[in-house]
């Protein structure tokens, strides 16, 4: 990414640039800022579990978190995801399927423990039921 | 390399005895459908009708054009469907005192997997999408879908799912697991034959069209409303269509992704939901379900709106409580996310988590009870036309709400133990499918069938549908609701218990009773048609209705509205007709249309031919099909000449006629 | 909310006499943005999937014998940079700049390539050295999961050497902003993916 590139639009212009029906399209600075916060989120979690130098659960903990927050970035700054775009059906969208995979996940989760729990052979103590 | 070898390689697994010529019953079937599909190829070609099939319906990407196809398909596979019931329900009512019957295990087990699925993937879903489809852009006042070509894709991928599943009829055989497939019986250990392959790929190819339809019509309803139409303004058709394929798109990758599960442990060996190396079959029938209970409410909201506009339209009134019929629609919608483990109580999860979707499972009942309501109250002091739609909607309200009741009583755990997979639950799910299904499509068939085709369907044979189904339903169930309380399992073939026969031989008089419904009703169309001059409706509006799709003609022109409609209200129709609407007969403007494609049918076409392939294990002709599939839709992109113009001229003409038609009507 | 306002509050007025022009191709990029939505439904059941037999090794070998996290750096790397390339094309398409567009979306092309070389490489690896879909329940979910989003970069690649051919012959026009545009939306998306991937499969797996 040299500064050859005349890629990158001049500094005046707008964080968020709107092109035709609302569309962001985002600019230089944007994406930079995006590209580098997800080298950081990237970095962090490799290194914590390359390292080990936190114990499992701070690191496991870190490393959801900073997968959440990378999608974040991603969702803003790549995909340029706002509250207008397409009149709010954009990110409800995004807000409905989030709930779906939330309680499918859970759901799915929740439910094969138990079942699991309950029904795999040796698994008849009673404590382990419900 | 051998000859056998040569022949393996060419022909896969697919052999001469891949034709089940040692069953009679399959040979016959076989012989009758040969010499009819002869006969009705013999005649398209004799009156020169394949230019017409593939130039105006083949090709089309009218929606109204491909919301007919689909009905057509529906009540196809319906007839399929059906007589898979009526071979089950004879089997059962003679299969008493040591006589085995006349099916053996290998084909009933097929018949009762074939009968459900192609009940709900072959006839329910290509009905409600086809109702959807012509409705909703008339009524939201648009000229077509947001995306014409991909809805002619869709329409083709189903049917060629229902070529598939035909298919297994005459060439091998089908799954004998039950419409769901659950593994390990699924599992390529115990199903070795093709049977659950043809399941999985009919269902993964008409998947396909289902889930890019849904995406079709959400984006339909949401940018393609008339002016004026806000949210609250659609009508309830419109809302709950738009909920229905909010659902598709939301449940239906999960159906995508359970059964290519399935399929890499048949194909390539994998171990998701085998008995060992860390398999969990278990896994699938959570996933499943996950997708099925979604599904049962895809099935039902749809005509849940079609009685909305029934309600109103029939009873001369505005539909009661507006507002809380949208809010119950959407709380449906995502409430049926929440209760899919009410369908293995049984499987072990415990206490806790049964008594959770238990509870969310009675919850679900609300909303469709303040629909009921808001129903009775439309109708409450309205002037009441007896027109067949609105009788579809009394024995709907009578019917599904007694079926629901006994959801609600299955939504119990401990009840659940003891009629789980019993004849009541079967009964139940019969209850409220075809009391609430079923007869919201006969409902919504018999209202909208007269702007599809500029005439109503015939009365009386309509009558004769009506009460033989009303009779026949509740003879046919009834007695499986006894039968489930007195603790008889489903999919049985053959039974010990005598004093059992009786309710079995009613419930087939009452399937004999529904056949003569489901014959009156083809009458009723044949009937129709040849009678279709004094059935005509030159007004548009043949019952009064409120909506936008009564203003067009019937049926409507290519173009649908000749200028896009200004919305002021919910009712929109009625509204424009209360204040006085002038239809306007001048000004016209050429009209921008979508072009018809031969892409959607060769793409399905291929698609087909990939399905019938990995079946049978015919590897080159899977590959090569999978090419030309990328070859043809990459091919396909660099089409960017995809619209023409209708003439402001021709639209004048058509619109003119319409004029003289109007003026005929009223003198 | 639909497209636009006309003398809707004269209550006299029930049509409209100049055609609303529907923006062709108005629909397309919500309609793309609900496929995405169904397709993150698709991962989330794998997701789920591993999430339940992601610990069923059979007695076989587990994260710990079988991942290089070096080797998967590389890979989010690679997949990172193809996805701020990407973000380059379409500000050069914002400028109507062809020829760049082209670059930019060339060099996404390679790295997205890159990023399949290396993952084929692992998974060749992996099946050398007898940890095959078949050996287990978690080895199954695996190949499965990443797999299927890497048959997702595979086509995306297709899709955007097929794009690079369309703009060479027609230049920007509107269809093929829109098309570059879904296909901008999709590689994001499989790069959202991908951190899921790299978290919960890799990271995560070597935790457990």
């Amino acid at each position: 990414m040299s500064a050859a590139n005349a890629n990158h639009a001049p500094e005046s212009h707008d964080a968020d640039h709107l092109g035709h029906e609302g569309h962001n399209h985002g600019s230089f600075r944007s994406y930079m800022i995006g590209f580098v916060l997800s080298v950081i989120l990237t970095a962090i979690p490799f290194a914590l579990v390359m390292t080990g130098v936190l114990p499992t659960n701070a690191t496991a903990a870190i490393v959801m978190g900073a997968a959440v927050v990378q999608i974040v970035v991603h969702m803003i700054y790549f995909l340029h995801m706002n509250t207008k775009s397409e009149g709010g059906w954009t990110m409800m969208a995004l807000i409905f399927t989030i709930v779906i995979v939330v309680i499918c996940l859970a759901g799915s989760l929740w439910v094969m423990y138990h079942l699991n729990t309950n029904m795999m052979p040796g698994a008849h103590d009673m404590t382990g039921m419900g | 390399m051998s000859a056998d070898q040569l022949t393996s390689l060419i022909f896969g697994r697919l052999t001469w005895e891949a034709l089940p010529l040692h069953e009679p019953i399959l040979v016959v079937t076989m012989i009758v459908v040969a010499l009819g599909g002869v006969a009705l190829l013999g005649a398209l070609t004799y009156f020169k009708l394949w230019g017409y099939l593939w130039k105006e319906w083949f090709t089309t990407v009218d929606h109204k054009k491909i919301g007919i196809m689909y009905m057509i398909l529906g009540i196809i596979m319906l007839l399929r469907g059906f007589a898979d019931a009526i071979m089950m329900r004879i089997q059962q009512a003679i299969a008493f005192g040591g006589s085995e019957g006349y099916l053996n295990a290998h084909h009933y087990d097929q018949i009762f997997t074939a009968h459900g699925v192609i009940m709900i993937f072959f006839v329910a879903m290509p009905l409600v999408t086809g109702l959807m489809n012509y409705v909703v852009p008339l009524q939201i006042g648009a000229r077509d879908v947001s995306f014409p070509f991909l809805n002619n894709f869709s329409f083709w991928m189903t049917t060629a799912g229902a070529v598939i599943i035909m298919a297994s009829l005459f060439v091998g055989e089908f799954a004998r697991t039950g419409w769901l497939a659950y593994p390990p019986l699924s599992g390529i250990g115990y199903s070795p034959g093709v049977g659950v392959d043809y399941y999985i790929w009919a269902l993964q190819i008409a998947g396909v069209g289902t889930t890019l339809s849904g995406i079709n019509l959400i984006a339909t309803i949401v940018k393609m409303r008339a002016p004026g139409m806000s949210m609250m303004k659609m009508p309830v058709f419109t809302w709950t269509s738009l909920c229905t394929n909010v659902l598709i798109v939301a449940s239906f990758p999960v159906l995508t992704a359970v059964l290519a599960l399935l399929t890499l442990d048949r194909y390539v060996g994998t171990n998701f939901f085998t008995n060992d190396f860390g398999g969990n079959p278990m896994m699938y029938v959570n996933l499943i379900w996950i997708w099925g209970h979604p599904e049962v409410y895809i099935l039902i909201l749809p005509l849940f709106g079609v009685f909305s506009e029934i309600a109103s339209t029939f009873s001369g009134k505005k539909l009661f409580g507006y507002t809380s019929m949208v809010y119950a629609t959407v709380v449906i919608t995502i409430l049926s996310y929440l209760v899919w483990l009410h369908h293995f109580f049984t499987m072990g999860s415990g206490a806790s988590v049964n008594s959770f979707f238990g509870i969310t499972t009675m919850i679900i009942s609300i909303p469709t009870g303040a629909k009921i309501f808001n129903w009775l109250f439309t109708m409450y002091r309205g002037r009441i036309r007896f027109e067949l739609p609105m009788m579809w909607l009394v024995a709907f309200m009578l019917t599904f709400v007694i079926g629901g009741m006994t959801g609600v009583l299955l939504a119990v755990p401990p009840a659940d133990f003891v009629l789980h997979n019993s004849l009541f639950l079967i009964a139940h799910f019969h209850n409220v499918i075809i009391g609430g299904v079923l007869f919201g499509l006969f409902a919504g068939i018999n209202f909208w069938f007269p702007k599809a085709f500029g005439f109503k369907l015939d009365k009386k044979w309509g009558l004769v549908s009506f009460w033989c189904w009303i009779v026949g339903f509740w003879l046919a169930f009834a007695p499986l609701y006894v039968l489930g309380l007195m603790g008889v399992t489903r999919r049985m073939r053959v039974f010990d218990d005598p004093s059992l026969q009786i309710w079995f031989v009613i419930a087939a008089v009452g399937a004999a009773v529904i056949a003569v419904g489901i014959l009156a009703f083809l009458i009723q169309i044949a009937v129709s048609i040849l009678n279709r001059d004094k059935l005509r409706d030159v007004t548009g509006d043949p019952w009064g209705g409120r909506t936008l799709e009564w203003a067009t003609s019937s049926p409507p022109p290519d173009y649908n509205f000749a200028f896009t409609p200004v919305i002021h209200d919910s009712d929109a129709w009625w509204d424009m007709k209360k204040r006085g609407f002038k239809r306007p007969v001048s000004g016209f403007r050429d009209i921008h249309m979508p072009k018809n494609t031969g892409a959607g049918i060769i793409l399905s076409g291929i698609s087909l031919v990939m399905g019938l392939a990995l079946i049978w294990y015919i590897w080159w002709l899977a590959a090569l099909s999978f090419v030309a599939l990328l070859v043809v839709a990459i091919g396909h992109t660099f089409n960017y000449s995809r619209d023409y113009h209708i003439p402001a001229d021709e639209v004048r003409e058509t619109e003119e006629a319409r004029t003289r038609a109007l003026a005929s009507a009223e003198a | 909310m639909s497209a636009t306002t006309v003398k809707t509050d004269q209550a006299d007025v029930f049509y409209l006499e100049e055609e609303p022009h529907h923006e062709e191709g108005s629909s397309t990029m919500l309609g793309f943005w609900l496929y995405l939505m169904s397709d993150c439904l698709i991962f989330a059941m794998l997701f789920a999937v591993f999430g339940v037999l992601g610990g069923n090794y059979a007695a076989g070998p587990g994260p710990r014998e079988l991942f290089d996290l070096d080797l998967v750096a590389i890979n989010t790397a690679m997949l990172l940079f193809s996805s701020i390339t990407y973000g380059f094309a379409m500000l050069a398409m914002d400028r109507g700049a062809k020829r760049q567009t082209l670059v930019w979306l060339a060099i996404t092309g390679l790295f997205g390539l890159a990023f399949l070389g290396i993952e084929l490489y692992e998974f060749g690896h992996l099946i050398h050295e007898g940890a095959t879909p078949q050996r287990s329940a978690f080895l199954s979910a695996f190949f499965t999961l990443v797999g299927t989003h890497g048959l997702h970069v595979t086509f995306g690649i297709i899709w955007l050497v097929t794009l690079m051919v369309q703009v060479g012959m027609k230049g920007l026009i509107p269809a093929n902003k829109r098309r570059l545009m879904c296909l901008s939306m999709f590689w994001h998306f499989l790069d959202v993916i991908w951190i899921g991937v790299f978290t919960f499969v890799y990271l995560m797996g070597m935790l457990r």
